[in-house]
């Protein structure tokens, strides 16, 4: 069992008590809710006849259903728009903070709270959605939950949980040029598997974590839930905690020292013991793309689809499936694969250093003629800042479509869909059979940057070749 | 569809039903319930949505469209079921279906946490004996879980069921519904509040 990690710190700071069955009652230092998931659970307060038990620890904003061309209200469709409506009257029933569209900080939920300050190193954060491991790149300790207990955490503030163990992974040395937290990450999850996380909460480490900016560290832990673990962390450093500085929900003047130096004390001890610890060279990563059906599925840029009998027998299942479902042969290379549709947005790679190295690779150049290209900024405050830069103005002249912040075509919750099996290049999290809002649509996940290239060339490309 | 649905409520100790086979490793939550089935504000016509998108390719081929599985309880998977996004919305579409348990080699983690809180066991069991249930060719395959024993039995074999033993008690106290238990310990959880650092710093702004 792990011990003296930061993980182990934080959970037994917030252990309210140990329940009957075996499991803790965690206390839920931050709660964040969207239109998707809290609405079920609104209706089981009521059913209940109980409140909000601390309503000033929920932060809520619209993200999922929002429509990217047109935000103005109504929406066009219904059902989206009784969705917004139920939040902002639920939270407006219960005093619940609420960043509404046109409130300047509406976004992606994991967008949006980084930027405010609301997230923080030590807290234990929960959120109806899986990709709350982002916010452990803070030092806090964050996950996904469902709507059962979203009721939980605004009924008692608590959950009733087990501990997960601990496995560090250790990255060494640093990302070579043309080679993001993106790549690291899915190169992690096909090393490790997408579901060696079951039971775990990952610590990433090392040299190369420790060279990434906090929005890099947010595209490495986001993805923990990829590899099945549903938290992922860092431990703060100097980089945590100057990004967090001067922002909005930050604790300010005597407050900020405390914070601070509390702040300080919280890294996993130079001895502690962890479950399980992997190490993996950092400097051997490449470009990676995706050419299945799950995140595990990816290979080098220069590599080719792999061949049934140089997998695993507990591999083999999924591989004839994605083969089949994404119609590539095995030993087919990904390099070269034509591309329909290209995405850039995000909770993992939405954020405005995302929106920078793309631009930068499409800077003087065109969207080729096949490709329908669109990028959807993570919050108001990616798109203000933006603007502010002219990136906005690059990616139109270079023919992306600049679009208003929202979830967007990572699920294909409105109405930005793949049609038909068309391929798209995306900077999202999942390519999961269906889930850009076709049923046989294909994704291919990779960096922000390899998906700029993948427009110009209308085909996946090795972003290297752009960049000297 | 079946029959009015009627969620499960208090001690859970036996559930006897015929199984339903899902072949696949890494069946993700986005295949269980699509996105677009997301756009609701409550859980009630999920059931009639579950695997829709699968079921669409499979053209009534699809388990959950065949006939002879049309009063199934208990499911029967493969490895890291229901991984991916959070969405309660996955086991309420299989439980609205008819699902009662799951039994599978692995599971993902927050699936399980969802699917204990709405009151469905999730038992894991070896990939040769989860292999041997799909092998079957017998249709209205029956088994009977004991909770208390944790030993699922058919006609003429015995299976010895896993489960996280926090899982199997909340079940057989009737405990798993969790609100109630959380409410108990109010003032632990103010004083609790009180004792954490960041509970002084300045935080609305």
């Amino acid at each position: 069992m792990s011990q003296n990690t930061l993980f182990d710190k934080v959970w037994d700071l917030h252990k309210v008590s140990s329940l009957p069955g075996g499991s803790d009652q965690i206390f839920i230092g931050l709660h964040l809710i969207h239109e998707v998931t809290s609405p079920q659970a609104f209706g089981a307060l009521k059913d209940k006849n109980l409140k909000v038990k601390f309503p000033e620890r929920t932060v809520a904003t619209v993200d999922h259903i929002v429509p990217t061309d047109n935000q103005s209200r109504p929406f066009k469709d219904n059902l989206a728009e009784q969705m917004i409506e139920t939040l902002e009257k639920n939270c407006l029933e219960h005093k619940i903070r609420f960043f509404n569209i046109g409130s300047g900080n509406q976004g992606i939920v994991h967008v949006v709270a980084p930027e405010l300050g609301l997230t923080q190193p030590g807290m234990t954060i929960a959120c109806g959605d899986s990709h709350t491991s982002t916010h452990g790149a803070f030092g806090s300790i964050a996950f996904g939950i469902g709507t059962s207990q979203v009721r939980d955490v605004l009924a008692t503030q608590t959950i009733a949980m087990n501990k997960l163990k601990v496995r560090q992974i250790w990255c060494d040395n640093k990302l070579s040029k043309g080679v993001y937290a993106k790549d690291l990450v899915l190169h992690i999850i096909n090393e490790l598997g997408v579901k060696a996380g079951v039971g775990f909460a990952y610590e990433f480490a090392g040299p190369a974590i420790d060279a990434l900016s906090m929005e890099e560290r947010m595209t490495i832990c986001n993805m923990s839930i990829e590899g099945g673990a549903r938290c992922g962390y860092i431990n703060p450093d100097e980089k945590t905690f100057s990004y967090i500085k001067n922002k909005l929900c930050a604790p300010k003047n005597k407050h900020w020292d405390k914070a601070l130096t509390w702040w300080k004390s919280l890294k996993s001890d130079q001895n502690s013991i962890y479950d399980d610890v992997i190490k993996l060279d950092a400097s051997k990563v490449e470009p990676t793309v995706t050419w299945g059906i799950t995140p595990g599925q990816s290979i080098s840029i220069n590599q080719q689809i792999p061949l049934l009998d140089d997998l695993s027998p507990n591999d083999k299942l999924v591989a004839k499936e994605a083969y089949e479902y994404m119609s590539f042969k095995p030993g087919q290379s990904i390099k070269d694969t034509p591309v329909d549709v290209c995405f850039i947005g995000s909770c993992t790679n939405g954020r405005i250093s995302d929106l920078r190295v793309a631009a930068k690779v499409l800077k003087d150049k065109k969207v080729s003629k096949n490709v329908k290209a669109f990028v959807v900024p993570g919050s108001e405050k990616v798109a203000y800042e933006a603007r502010q830069e002219g990136l906005d103005q690059i990616f139109r002249d270079s023919g992306f479509q600049w679009r208003e912040p929202g979830c967007s075509m990572c699920l294909a919750m409105n109405s930005d869909k793949l049609i038909g099996n068309q391929v798209s290049a995306s900077s999202s999290n999942r390519n999961f059979k269906g889930r850009q809002g076709s049923p046989s649509g294909r994704t291919l996940l990779m960096s922000p940057a390899m998906v700029a290239a993948a427009a110009i060339n209308g085909k996946v490309s090795d972003v290297r070749e752009f960049i000297n | 569809m079946k029959s009015e649905f009627i969620p499960p409520i208090g001690k859970i100790t036996q559930i006897n039903g015929q199984c339903i086979s899902l072949i696949g490793n890494d069946i993700d939550t986005d295949r269980i319930i699509p996105a677009r089935f997301l756009k609701c504000v409550n859980f009630d016509s999920l059931g009639e949505s579950v695997f829709e998108d699968d079921r669409l390719t499979l053209n009534g081929r699809h388990p959950f469209d065949l006939e002879e599985n049309k009063n199934a309880t208990i499911l029967i998977v493969n490895s890291n079921f229901g991984c991916g996004s959070s969405r309660e919305h996955a086991p309420q579409a299989l439980m609205r279906w008819g699902i009662k348990a799951i039994i599978g080699e692995s599971f993902a983690d927050i699936f399980y946490s969802n699917c204990i809180a709405i009151g469905i066991p999730c038992f894991t069991l070896p990939k040769t004996s989860i292999q041997e249930i799909q092998k079957t060719r017998e249709i209205n395959f029956f088994l009977e879980i004991d909770l208390k024993s944790s030993i699922a039995r058919s006609k003429d074999l015995n299976f010895i069921l896993e489960i996280k033993e926090s899982s199997r008690k909340m079940f057989l106290s009737g405990e798993w519904d969790a609100t109630a238990t959380l409410l108990k310990n109010e003032t632990l959880v103010e004083k609790k509040f009180k004792e954490l650092p960041y509970s002084k710093f300045e935080y609305v702004n």
